[in-house]
């Protein structure tokens, strides 16, 4: 995401419209995989990146897992998802380019109207652009190359730094974590592999946009961070799709380990068109006194599912996720987070705020855990729901799991709806109607919203007030 | 030439009883008006119908700004139209910084035809208009930068209140019981704001029981309500005997609607209440 997106000249954007619902022609990408999964898809992918047996195998193993385990009969609705009906693979351009200039126009020219390029000039330390399958650009700060930083597509990771890739790579999420994690494991293409050595910390954002384009479209990328001692990173990633009338699936796999006193901080705008399915499995392992934070901005998709999660392994070991989410006509976003305290003295957070709209339905589901030995852990958990009409639907869904008697666990949770008296004090003041109700909005979600970046919180508002156009009256 | 806020046979109802009965008032740009009456007799319920809340129905009569029927307008259009209600109990916004809202609320209000999405007011000036309004009236910078209401102390929310009017400068300003749960230094503060920024711009209705807040503004017409209509009208000196021997000669004097008053009483009206304080 970037500040100032400006609505693009080519399109009419009306009220309340999604603005990213645009696509480029599909007439000259290199190539489209035949729509659907099979042990002959999997291998062809394998074999256009050109990887070691090894990885091939374990694609392999993972399809089988896939097609082993059953659809979860929880969260949202997934029967109508035809996994027959999917492009797995599909590539747009022939290579990955480290200047603007050398991306082919139509893709390029998506990345101007998303305003990537002007928020690199502004106020990223490297940038990543996924386009269908593959990384099409790549930046990094000079000077962070210098010291041992590696920012790369993770395709590209596995070639260039196997030893590093394969220590780590499964490690977090094994394939047979759950059923879309074995899709992941099986087709995974593209995503972000970033290195940071003990000791540097990396002041500006490591940004990575990810931009579905053609229809039927899925999008497995596999993004594998490792702050080791000491470092320090904050990545953001963005991500928009134009708006078809079938299903698009998005199903990432994000694994990171934040070593010793290191520190991580992931923020995430998913803005996806409202047909995507968006199915992600996201997890860090953090350990001694490090710290890892999970911001989790959920507004677009027809179904979100996405939990991440912070498996505390040492004492000393700080997890936060402050996860908000926003669910309109058509869209359930059924988001959360889970913190396993595997050792003691470990601390978490989870602060859920979700707003459901128009008919949209927002669920909570979260996890706290602490395993037997992981004495004097805190948890504290807040979820706040609004609810703006009588169409919409929130749901909270909160797990506890506590193996141990000397912790301290806290769980609150609270439902309300926009009152008529703080519309009429606002209205009073000059304030049309749409613009207090988008107001109030902003201010529910503001405690999250400051703790973003200045560029991201001016995005993530006028998001969320895009999101509320039409909204009343 | 001075603009006129009329009130012509007001009724209201709130959940369909009726509350306001014929209500009749003049007000004049520049002026300072009180507005009196026991509890229960509709002050509040004026204010609140004036000001355009959806749970106040008039049923019959007008309101009007020189000369343009108001009643049916939502209260964003009557606060562009220079209307401002100072609240009882204001109300907490959690999450939106005074500063923001106050940007947007002066915007909309000093170009009443802005359309939704055009800028804002510039940044710079607003925030150099809003700092030396709050040193005048004597509120800490960091105001600017709380919550709107939230966790702010009675006298907090009054002072917040006066702050909107002095940024808003409505050509109507009512203030329903401003002076109301303050200790009288609060009191003294709030009376000696409103005399700072009344003037010939801005007429004040102010509704209270105290006599402070007339002290420092003298009202040049004093109104008395009871039981939903107003039945007495004059000067300074109304106010004064009003507040020295309570409302026993009013109702004296208009044993009919002091009936009224007393049935309505028994049989309790806790809409109302409920309504104005939820």
């Amino acid at each position: 995401m970037s500040t100032d997106l400006k609505t693009p000249p080519e399109t009419e954007v009306g009220v309340g419209e999604y603005q990213y619902g645009f696509h480029d022609p599909v007439d000259k990408y290199i190539f489209t995989a035949r729509k659907g999964i099979d042990r002959d898809i999997v291998s062809q992918i394998s074999g256009i990146k050109n990887e070691p047996a090894w990885m091939r195998d374990f694609r392999l193993e993972a399809l089988e897992i896939f097609f082993k385990k059953p659809l979860p009969n929880w969260g949202g609705r997934l029967t109508d998802l035809n996994f027959q009906d999917i492009h797995y693979y599909v590539r747009a351009s022939a290579s990955q380019e480290k200047s603007w200039e050398d991306v082919p126009e139509d893709i390029r020219r998506t990345y101007d109207r998303l305003g990537i390029p002007e928020a690199e000039k502004k106020y990223l330390a490297g940038v990543k652009a996924q386009y269908e399958s593959e990384v099409v650009y790549g930046s990094l700060q000079e000077d962070l190359a210098k010291q041992g930083v590696i920012f790369t597509d993770t395709d590209s990771a596995l070639r260039d730094h196997p030893e590093l890739f394969r220590e780590y790579f499964g490690t977090v999420i094994p394939s047979n974590d759950n059923k879309f994690a074995a899709l992941n494991s099986a087709v995974w293409s593209g995503g972000s592999f970033i290195y940071v050595p003990k000791g540097v910390k990396i002041e500006f954002p490591l940004q990575a946009y990810f931009r579905i384009n053609s229809e039927n479209m899925g999008q497995f990328e596999r993004t594998l961070i490792i702050v080791d001692e000491g470092a320090s990173v904050h990545y953001v990633e963005g991500c928009t799709a134009p708006t078809y009338s079938s299903e698009s699936l998005h199903s990432a796999v994000v694994e990171i380990v934040v070593k010793r006193n290191a520190r991580c901080r992931y923020t995430t705008i998913q803005n996806w068109s409202n047909n995507v399915y968006n199915l992600v499995t996201k997890r860090a392992m953090a350990y001694g006194d490090s710290l890892m934070e999970w911001v989790d901005g959920n507004l677009g998709s027809k179904l979100t599912m996405k939990y991440p999660a912070i498996y505390l392994m040492e004492p000393g070991a700080r997890g936060e996720t402050l996860s908000i989410a926003f669910a309109g006509s058509g869209q359930h976003q059924d988001a959360g987070a889970k913190m396993v305290h595997c050792a003691p003295n470990t601390y978490s957070r989870i602060i859920s705020k979700s707003i459901s709209r128009a008919g949209g339905r927002a669920s909570y589901r979260g996890l706290a855990k602490v395993v037997p030995g992981a004495h004097h852990c805190k948890s504290n958990v807040v979820c706040d729901a609004l609810i703006l009409d009588s169409a919409s639907r929130s749901d909270t869904y909160p797990y506890i799991e506590i193996g141990e008697n000397d912790v301290t666990i806290e769980h609150e949770a609270s439902v309300s709806k926009i009152s008529e008296e703080q519309m009429f004090y606002l209205m009073s003041r000059g304030l049309t109607e749409a613009e207090a109700a988008s107001m109030i909005v902003t201010g529910f979600i503001e405690p999250l919203v400051k703790e973003l970046p200045m560029e991201y919180a001016v995005e993530m508002n006028r998001l969320i007030e895009l999101q509320m156009e039409g909204s009343v009256g | 030439m001075a603009s006129v806020l009329k009130i012509d046979n007001l009724c209201v109802s709130v959940d369909e009883k009726l509350i306001l009965k014929g209500v009749n008032l003049e007000v004049k740009q520049g002026e300072i008006h009180a507005l009196m009456g026991p509890n229960g007799s509709g002050k509040s319920t004026l204010a609140y119908a004036l000001m355009g809340h959806p749970k106040y129905e008039i049923t019959d009569g007008s309101i009007s700004i020189d000369g343009t029927n108001i009643a049916e307008l939502e209260p964003d259009a009557r606060a562009r139209m220079g209307l401002f209600l100072a609240f009882q109990y204001p109300v907490t916004i959690p999450g939106v910084k005074v500063a923001d809202f106050l940007r947007h609320a002066v915007t909309n209000v000093r170009n009443p035809v802005r359309k939704e999405g055009e800028g804002l007011i510039p940044m710079r000036d607003f925030r150099k208009e809003l700092r030396s309004r709050m040193e005048e009236l004597g509120i800490e910078q960091e105001f600017a930068r709380r919550y709107l209401n939230d966790g702010f102390s009675g006298g907090e929310k009054k002072r917040m209140e006066i702050l909107q009017l002095a940024m808003l400068r409505p050509k109507f300003a009512i203030l329903d019981e401003t002076d109301s749960g303050l200790d009288s230094d609060a009191v003294r503060f709030v009376s000696e704001a409103i005399a700072r920024l009344s003037g010939p711009d801005m007429a004040i209705i102010i509704i209270t029981h105290h006599e402070r807040l007339l002290e420092f503004n003298k009202p040049q017409q004093t109104h008395v309500m009871l039981a939903g209509r107003v039945v007495e009208n004059g000067d300074a000196r109304l106010a004064h005997e009003l507040h020295d021997q309570g409302y026993a000669g009013v109702r004296a004097r208009h044993p009919d609607v002091a009936a009224e008053e007393e049935q309505e009483t028994a049989a309790q009206k806790p809409a109302v209440t409920a309504a104005v304080k939820a």
